[in-house]
């Protein structure tokens, strides 16, 4: 391949950056080999099941199937993001740790990153959209349930309204 | 990494043409969604590719000076659904491109590569049918349109010649006026499933909502390619808004459907529930057309 080798500039997580990759690499490995954002899971890597889910220009994508060169002047949020300064963990990331949305957490970096685009577009949800909304993830341990209880919840805080009973 | 055997980045449209004829064997790639998944499965191992996938010159939906709706072949379907144009005067479209597999993949996939696949399973491809869209393909010898039903040739193949880039999906406005539409996907499962079968109606009134002026339906995966039923059509078009018009419209729609056996579905089921959703498809377009049955 003539040029194999070229220049990709981006945004990741706030920060400007700039590297040299491979015309054949997808999203994720750019951003595992390069980058060493490893919250980017390999799973299916055909676009089935979720676990690479990034945030790019606000929305989702499966990273596996998006080719490396076309995150030109873009901006890629990735788990990594949400850490605040010491290492703390975001209200969603905490969220699924009290609802226990999380067993084996393979799948939920790519979860959270569904669930940030959900929460920050400011929209109150209801069960069935929230489904659809989270329905490009698998997970094979949680049976969902608690992976929803931990969207809504933290979306009805961020809102400032009360749950809903059940 | 992928088995590509080279990456050819389009920076423009001209860019493209001139790529597409300097590189006649190499693949055309849009958001990849199919082509990266075939590469993947080994089916393109080693291809050559065109990318156009950062065209942004090809993305959006807007009304031209007749009125008609153009759709920008690189629109994602998550953009289709939430356009206020898509929204106002074709609504059928947003829900159907709303049933293609999940959130990621419909921000990725494009309406320009589910058509461009050529097959009978995309979940857009039997609305346009039904909508008789335009298809516009520009080349190094300029614009060509051509009627939908003749873009698809047989399963898998559709009519872009060498240089040729699909650009935009015309709905002319005589097509979509006046009517609302209702579009049904049969899947084993609500998200991350091909179509068993898939079913589009619309429906134009006449003014006292008591006439169907004007009936289409067209379906995915009810033959190699996607179809129209005219049988179907014929027997609801000037008819009363009545139960037996729905009757003989949706018992109608097998003389045209060619479904076939496949590890999906049987040819009996495929039929009967191709029938099933041209009732329930045709009831809730009459009622959204503000007419009662």
């Amino acid at each position: 391949m003539k040029d194999q080798y070229r220049l990709v500039e981006f945004n990741l997580n706030g920060k400007d950056v700039s590297c040299m990759v491979d015309a054949r690499a997808s999203l994720t490995d750019l951003l595992r080999n390069d980058f060493r954002m490893t919250s980017v899971k390999k799973g299916c890597e055909v676009g089935e099941c979720g676990a690479c889910n990034v945030l790019i220009d606000g929305e989702c994508y499966n990273s596996c199937i998006y080719l490396a060169v076309w995150v030109r002047g873009k901006k890629v949020r990735t788990l990594e993001s949400l850490l605040g300064p010491n290492g703390e963990l975001s209200d969603i990331q905490q969220a699924f740790i009290d609802e226990a949305a999380v067993q084996c957490g393979f799948c939920t970096p790519g979860v959270i990153m569904s669930a940030v685009e959900i929460l920050e577009s400011g929209k109150e949800y209801t069960d069935e959209e929230l489904r659809k909304l989270l329905s490009g993830h698998l997970c094979r341990c949680t049976g969902y349930e608690n992976i929803i209880k931990a969207v809504k919840k933290t979306m009805y805080k961020r809102l400032g309204k009360p749950m809903p009973a059940e | 990494m992928y088995d590509i055997k080279e990456l050819y980045e389009a920076e423009s449209l001209e860019h493209a043409i001139r790529l597409r004829v300097e590189h006649p064997e190499a693949h055309i790639i849009a958001g990849g969604s199919d082509v990266l998944i075939q590469i993947r499965e080994g089916k393109r191992a080693g291809v050559e590719l065109i990318s156009i996938y950062t065209l942004d010159e090809l993305r959006g939906v807007s009304l031209d000076e007749n009125g008609a709706i153009r759709i920008g072949s690189l629109t994602s379907f998550s953009h289709i659904t939430r356009d206020p144009i898509i929204q106002k005067y074709l609504n059928v479209l947003g829900e159907a491109v709303d049933t293609v597999g999940g959130p990621q993949i419909r921000n990725i996939a494009t309406i320009g590569g589910n058509t461009c696949n050529g097959v009978t399973s995309a979940d857009s491809a039997s609305t346009l049918h039904a909508y008789e869209a335009i298809v516009e393909l520009t080349g190094p010898d300029g614009i060509r349109r051509i009627p939908i039903r003749d873009f698809y040739i047989k399963a898998g193949v559709v009519d872009i010649r060498p240089g040729e880039i699909q650009t935009a999906i015309i709905i002319p406005k005589e097509s979509y006026e006046n009517t609302q539409g209702c579009f049904i996907k049969y899947a084993m499962r609500n998200a991350m499933d091909i179509a068993t079968l898939n079913c589009s109606v619309n429906v134009r009134l006449s003014p006292d909502k008591r006439t169907f002026e004007r009936v289409r339906i067209a379906y995915g995966v009810a033959g190699p390619v996607p179809m129209r039923a005219p049988s179907a059509e014929a027997e609801a078009n000037g008819k009363p808004v009545a139960m037996d018009t729905v009757e003989a419209f949706s018992s109608a729609v097998i003389k045209d459907i060619r479904p076939r056996d496949s590890w999906r579905a049987a040819k009996a089921f495929r039929q009967h529930i191709a029938v099933e959703l041209a009732r329930r498809a045709l009831i809730e377009s009459v009622k959204r057309c503000g007419g009662e049955i």
